[in-house]
């Protein structure tokens, strides 16, 4: 890693011994003690800190279940209840890996709402964002295949529908969807044989996105983090050494956010999940709603909001096609920000329009949800229409016409000045 | 920003219409509400309530086992900590009683003799709890087609749902999340085991069907299983459906989640400890940045 110099010296023979054949302390040092954080950050910036935690937490946990687990469609439901019942303080490692998946995608939806309301996405930081989509994608991936391990009728039934999102491209060329349905599958169906690989996945994909997180962390350390005014790095005083400020605060930030995480694995631990997923996988009675995790629901919305016509416009046999690419569109678009945002400003605090943008996506992204939580049906899809719409035209339309339109306020010289007022910089 | 609320009126107006249309469809089929109950264990504070877990395992035995299994949960587990807690010997006796033994091969490692019957042997401390059937087909034989589900992970396996308008969902969730509100099991559960009622006049019940009004489409194949002094409590609690009822949904609610007071129990020391590490860590934090301004 480059982006910073270290002022390392090794104290102890020992010490020099290492430093000169792998000088990784000097490193860690470097970008982890002295490296320059901007003094303005809020506590929006010790998200990123907290998804580490959930990333070591994750692995930890899961590598402990894996221990007592068997990804079988016979056995997969009593291991989890054997887990629960048998294993000494199986039920607490079991919350903790059930619940910490729901807390990593609170933790990295909160992250990337912060990147989009400070700008965090424009240059210089393009590949670091694009990162990020990177690591979102394999989270998700890895969290469906980790909701069918249970093996209970909604891990059942929701891999059967979302694996499934693939036949649609029989429409593009006939018999090439199927192919690839029943290639997942490994047979004509969900089964234990999908159960079995998918496993194998979950436990591969969390160790790929750590290796994507390293390089994420190192895209950040090349260009330095974003901050609350959007500003570069000017001057020393604008900037304070990671340890002990930028630590001390990231330390609050994840123990306030542990309890957040405690109040749902002591006293909530189902609360998140689905009752349907203690019913034993039961491939011949399908559930009346099969719903997602919570965290799938937006995207889930913008699926179903394709039905046999969008808003009037008759879609016929493409509908449902139109409805997978719509949903994979809605993460993948994300890659584009940089791009199709015009402003030159980079935090929405200094942007008085594209701030109104940001909370109206913000809402629309909660409305998604609800209505992916609810039967596609009536009045639910025409609001699953309308806000899918909305979602894109934030991106779309707001982003690259704000950018141009909008008068933004007059910015602090230095980040400096914004803490301390203007002025400040000469005395400091 | 205009054009935004009035939309959403028009939306609150739409839901309003449909939820008022599913409601009268609802009333037509007798629904009632099904009542949050007054739980010993419910929200972050509540433990179970071991007498109550005793009578509650006491209609098990005397009712619903007849029909339900329980094979998740082990006869050792009635004399743990945190459970019914059963004198060991007294359990050890009704395993060795259970009428439904444990199938077990012989010494020449068959499973059935000349006749096809299974070999048997009574049930130890270590043994699962096993209902009359031997598997879902022999069940459904004798129930006339119907299936009666092992009740070990029942009272996790169903909630209750609200139909509620959508504006004041998000602060209901958050109501049911600082109380720790996790009994939509148990309470759909006493809500089943009391809501056997007369149909209402316009419907026609099946042939070995029952009407409730808490179970979803409303006729279910479980006759109703309780009624008033069918069963001779020891602590004098009164022998009513509505004690019943509530005993056994209690004792279903721990045998789906036996951890439950550890793990509350464990729950308020690790928040006492994170709450005040976190003050800590603030004042701490604090200090380290009060010599930069
Ligand atoms: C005569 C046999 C019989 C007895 C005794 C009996 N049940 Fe049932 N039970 C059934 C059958 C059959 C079903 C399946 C009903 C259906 O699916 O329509 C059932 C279903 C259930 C269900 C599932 C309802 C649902 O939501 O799907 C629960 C819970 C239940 N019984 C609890 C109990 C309890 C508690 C007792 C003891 C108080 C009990 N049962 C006694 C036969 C019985
Ligand atoms: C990116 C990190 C991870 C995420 C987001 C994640 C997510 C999930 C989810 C959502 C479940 C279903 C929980 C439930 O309802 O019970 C699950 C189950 C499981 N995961 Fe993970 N997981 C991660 C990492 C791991 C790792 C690294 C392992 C093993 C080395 C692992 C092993 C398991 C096992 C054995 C189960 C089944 C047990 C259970 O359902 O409780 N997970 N995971």
């Amino acid at each position: 890693m480059s982006g910073h110099s270290s002022s390392y010296e090794p104290t102890s023979r020992w010490g020099k011994w290492w430093d000169e054949r792998l000088p990784i302390m000097r490193m860690m040092h470097g970008q982890f003690v002295e490296f320059p954080t901007p003094r303005n950050l809020n506590y929006l910036w010790t998200f990123g800190g907290i998804l580490m935690l959930c990333l070591v937490a994750q692995i930890v946990t899961g590598v402990v279940l894996a221990m007592h687990y068997q990804p079988s469609d016979v056995a997969a439901f009593d291991a989890i209840e054997h887990i629960r019942r048998n294993v000494n303080y199986g039920w607490m490692i079991r919350n903790f890996h059930a619940v910490g998946a729901s807390m990593f995608f609170i933790a990295v939806y909160i992250h990337i709402f912060r990147g989009l309301y400070y700008g965090s996405y424009k240059a210089p930081r393009e590949i670091l964002w694009i990162l990020g989509v990177v690591i979102l994608l394999l989270m998700m991936a890895t969290a469906f295949m980790g909701y069918v391990l249970p093996w209970g009728q909604m891990s059942f039934w929701g891999a059967t529908v979302i694996t499934n999102l693939f036949s649609a491209l029989d429409t593009v060329w006939s018999g090439l969807g199927t192919a690839i349905v029943e290639w997942l599958w490994g047979g004509y169906s969900v089964s234990g044989v999908t159960l079995n690989r998918f496993f194998s996945l979950h436990y591969l994909l969390p160790f790929v996105l750590t290796g994507v997180v390293i390089l994420h962390v190192w895209a950040l350390h090349i260009t330095g983090q974003n901050n609350p005014d959007g500003l570069d790095l000017k001057q020393p005083s604008d900037s304070v050494p990671m340890h002990p400020y930028a630590t001390a605060k990231d330390f609050v930030g994840m123990f306030a956010f542990l309890i957040l995480f405690a109040w749902f694995v002591f006293f909530l631990p189902d609360y998140l999940g689905h009752p349907d997923n203690y019913t034993e996988a039961n491939p011949l009675v399908t559930p009346p709603h099969i719903v997602p995790e919570w965290y799938f629901l937006p995207f889930y919305a913008i699926l179903r909001a394709f039905t046999g016509s969008f808003l009037g416009i008759p879609l016929g046999g493409f509908a449902k096609l139109m409805g997978v690419i719509a949903m994979f569109g809605s993460i993948l678009v994300l890659v584009f920000a940089p791009w199709l945002d015009t402003s030159r400003v980079r935090s929405a605090k200094y942007r008085p329009i594209f701030k109104w943008a940001f909370w109206v996506f913000a809402f629309t992204c909660l409305a998604l949800g609800y209505l992916g939580s609810l039967p596609a049906e009536g009045v639910y899809v025409f609001w699953a229409q309308i806000f899918t719409v909305i979602y894109f035209a934030f991106f779309l339309i707001a982003m690259p016409i704000i950018g141009l339109i909008e008068t933004p306020k007059p910015l602090p010289r230095s980040i400096t000045d914004a803490v301390l007022g203007s002025g400040a910089a000469a005395k400091a | 920003m205009k054009n935004l609320i009035s939309l959403s009126a028009a939306s609150l107006l739409a839901l309003s219409a449909l939820t008022g249309a599913s409601g009268a469809a609802e009333t037509a089929a007798a629904h009632h509400e099904i009542v949050r109950q007054p739980w010993s264990f419910a929200g972050f504070k509540g433990q179970f309530d071991r007498a109550q877990l005793q009578r509650g395992f006491q209609v098990y035995k005397e009712v619903c086992a007849a029909c339900h299994g329980l094979k998740r949960v082990y006869f050792r587990n009635l004399a743990e900590p945190g459970g019914p807690v059963f004198p060991e010997e007294a359990v050890r006796e009704l395993a060795a009683s259970w009428p439904n033994q444990i199938p077990e091969m012989n010494d020449q490692g068959e499973i059935a003799g000349k006749g096809g019957e299974l070999f048997k042997r009574p049930a130890k401390l270590s043994d699962p709890i096993l209902g009359p059937y031997l598997n879902d087909r022999q069940a459904r034989a004798a129930q006339n087609g119907a299936l009666p589900p092992d009740l070990s992970v029942i009272a996790k396996a169903r909630g209750v749902h609200r139909e509620v308008h959508w504006a004041i969902h998000p602060f209901l969730m958050l109501g049911d999340i600082l109380q720790g509100y996790q009994e939509g099991g148990p309470d759909y559960l006493y809500a089943l085991l009391t809501g056997y009622t007369e149909p209402p006049a316009d419907v026609t019940v099946g042939e070995g069907m029952s009407f409730n009004t808490a179970f979803p489409g409303h006729q279910l194949a479980m006759p109703p299983p309780l009624s008033d002094g069918s069963i001779t409590y020891q602590d004098g609690t009164k022998p009513t459906v509505d004690n019943y009822a509530r005993d056994v949904s209690a004792f279903l609610a721990w045998a789906a989640d036996p951890s439950l007071d550890q793990r509350k129990r464990i729950g308020w020391v690790v928040m006492l400890y994170l709450l005040v590490t976190t003050v800590l860590l603030y004042f701490g934090k604090r200090r380290i940045w009060s010599k930069l301004h």
